[in-house]
């Protein structure tokens, strides 16, 4: 649909049908002393021009800056013709398709991006998206409170080695809501401490959250945990990226059922590193617990001619419909993103998604390899992981990462404020982005940076 | 004009009851409610052994249009629900004082009957709604 501007006149004209002065005159039932003049804060309108060159300069502070960096948002290569495609004037002004006669273009892409994520999760279902990975594992515990009605404790199990951004978001969004999120520590190898899971056993459980790869980059025992779960009565949340599932199992086939919930962040489908955002969230879970999924949905159906066509479905539980009793106040989908990671994953396909993850994989190892040869680095969990490890190092973290970043190198996420106990760590990633000579500057920057400090 | 059988009980919100036995009475909701919400799609039924007070929101009607409380008249415990609406929700369409009942209530203040309203009191109510 083509973005159509009202006029002036336009705009008398639908006031006078209406039979309002003025568009001020729309809100006079809101009394002077509620409406605010000014917000404090917020600085005065700059000009295009003035926004350009501000952004321009923060633009040059980012510098060209090799990244090793991930902890969450991932650098990963994005096909040219995916935001060629994307910022077309027909995906561009997209928003929320109510009007299936006018959007069946949008609907359409709706449809395939939930076949995808479906396909990707080995799930039956997705929704149209969510605001963002942490808060999509928010939804995801909230859907879990309503779908399990038999479990009143409404406690959800969450492990220490989740994404702490998540969590605190997840305890932000519940807060008020009357769960009881309980954090779990994590074992020597870095993952979901099964003693600790233990202690929970015979008791009301509600749902269990596993993240995989977990924060630090770790692959969990996801069967095993799944299964346990499951045994204890419990819904099982899968927070996963979704890259990394086309080459490790779906969640749909985790143990021996497959797990109830899957959330996580789709950045790494075809969004850019945009200083933080946006991004989107995503869900999918099975058709047994489909009416308690927050979002939208989109269906395929039949016109009345027999042809088929999309609409959005399952909107009864919505907040436009069903007010404070909707299944979520999230009436929307981050249109625009999910466009780009439906585009991206079919210019990619099946096997090119599987070679992204497969070499960011391998690249990490290499980074590793090469990162702890050097003497005062070493690693600190062993085991299975995807593209991600943590390493400590024998001074502290953010004096190396400063002297990194002058040499040009952004080091990766320092942990030592969020996990104390591991010391001196710092989170590491390498995408198919780094290639073997990114990897060797980082290494011989590391080391001069060593050097210098010792 | 909607059916409402003479023999039944009524509240303003659209339930039926039945008295089956002493203390003990079937909830559904009326032929008007059913016409009002149009084709239900999902019926979401009370858990067998809840508790439910008079006038908690009990169970949830959705149609293609909107998703809407039933509530329960009376105080009491759920003893049985209605299974067959989880794969056939349309029964209540069907039959809305038959084969479309929700669920069934042991009643722990069997007084509370004489609050409800009589079918003669009900089709008031749908009359002036109408009008």
């Amino acid at each position: 649909m083509p973005f159509i501007p009202h006029t002036p006149d336009d705009i008398a004209q639908m006031l006078g049908a209406i039979g309002a002065d003025s568009i001020d005159a729309l809100f006079d039932e809101i009394p002077q002393a509620l409406r605010v003049a000014s917000l404090s804060g917020v600085p005065e309108a700059l000009t295009e021009m003035q926004v350009g060159r501000l952004m321009m300069a923060r633009a040059r502070k980012d510098g060209l800056a090799l990244n090793f960096l991930g902890a969450g948002a991932y650098e990963h290569h994005i096909p040219a013709a995916v935001w060629s495609i994307v910022t077309r004037g027909e995906y561009y002004s997209a928003y929320t398709p109510y009007q299936a006669e006018a959007s069946q273009g949008t609907l359409q892409l709706l449809y395939e991006y939930q076949t995808m994520m479906s396909s990707l999760t080995g799930m039956q279902v997705s929704n149209a998206s969510l605001y963002d990975g942490a808060s999509a594992v928010a939804e995801a515990c909230l859907m879990a409170v309503r779908a399990h009605r038999r479990s009143k404790s409404s406690r959800i199990l969450v492990p220490a080695s989740l994404n702490p951004t998540y969590l605190s978001v997840a305890r932000t969004i519940t807060s008020g809501q009357n769960l009881d999120l309980q954090v779990l520590p994590y074992d020597g190898t870095g993952c979901f401490d099964q003693a600790a899971l233990d202690a929970f056993k015979g008791q009301d459980i509600t749902a269990v959250v596993i993240q995989q790869p977990n924060f630090f980059g770790r692959l969990e025992d996801v069967d095993a945990l799944t299964d346990w779960a499951h045994s204890q009565g419990a819904l099982v949340i899968a927070v996963v990226n979704p890259l990394s599932l086309a080459i490790l199992k779906p969640p749909g086939q985790w143990g021996e059922k497959g797990v109830d919930i899957v959330v996580g962040e789709g950045q790494p489908l075809g969004v850019p590193l945009s200083s933080g955002g946006p991004y989107f969230g995503f869900m999918c879970t099975r058709m047994e617990l489909v009416r308690q999924m927050p979002g939208r949905i989109v269906g395929r159906t039949t016109d009345l001619d027999g042809k088929p066509g999309f609409t959005l479905t399952l909107q009864a539980r919505e907040q436009h419909i069903r007010r404070s009793k909707a299944t979520s106040n999230i009436c929307t989908n981050q249109g625009l993103l999910v466009t780009a990671a439906t585009i991206h994953m079919s210019i990619l396909g099946a096997d090119g998604l599987a070679a992204v993850a497969a070499t960011s994989q391998r690249q990490t190892s290499r980074l590793v390899a090469k990162l702890t040869a050097l003497s005062g680095v070493e690693l600190v969990f062993e085991g299975p992981r995807f593209h991600e490890a943590v390493l400590r190092l024998n001074r502290p973290v953010a004096g190396v990462l400063a002297a990194l970043a002058e040499a040009g190198v952004v080091g990766g996420q320092d942990l030592s404020a969020q996990y104390p106990e591991l010391g001196q760590a710092l989170l590491v990633c390498a995408t198919e982005m780094r290639t073997d000579e990114d990897i060797d500057a980082y290494a011989t920057a590391l080391a001069t940076v060593l050097e210098k400090q010792a | 004009m909607s059916n409402i059988p003479a023999d039944l009980k009524y509240l303003s919100s659209h339930e039926w009851v039945r008295v089956d036995a002493a203390g003990e009475v079937t909830v559904g909701i009326s032929d008007h409610a059913q016409d009002a919400l149009g084709d239900l799609v999902f019926v979401e039924v009370p858990e067998v052994g809840s508790q439910l007070s008079k006038g908690a929101a009990a169970a949830v009607v959705e149609s293609v249009k909107a998703a809407s409380d039933v509530y329960s008249p009376l105080t009491g415990e759920v003893v049985a629900v209605n299974e067959a609406l989880t794969g056939s929700p349309e029964l209540v369409n069907t039959d809305p004082y038959g084969e479309g009942w929700l669920f069934k209530l042991k009643l722990a203040a069997p007084a509370e009957l004489d609050e409800l309203l009589a079918a003669a009191a009900y089709e008031q109510v749908v009359t002036d709604a109408a009008g």
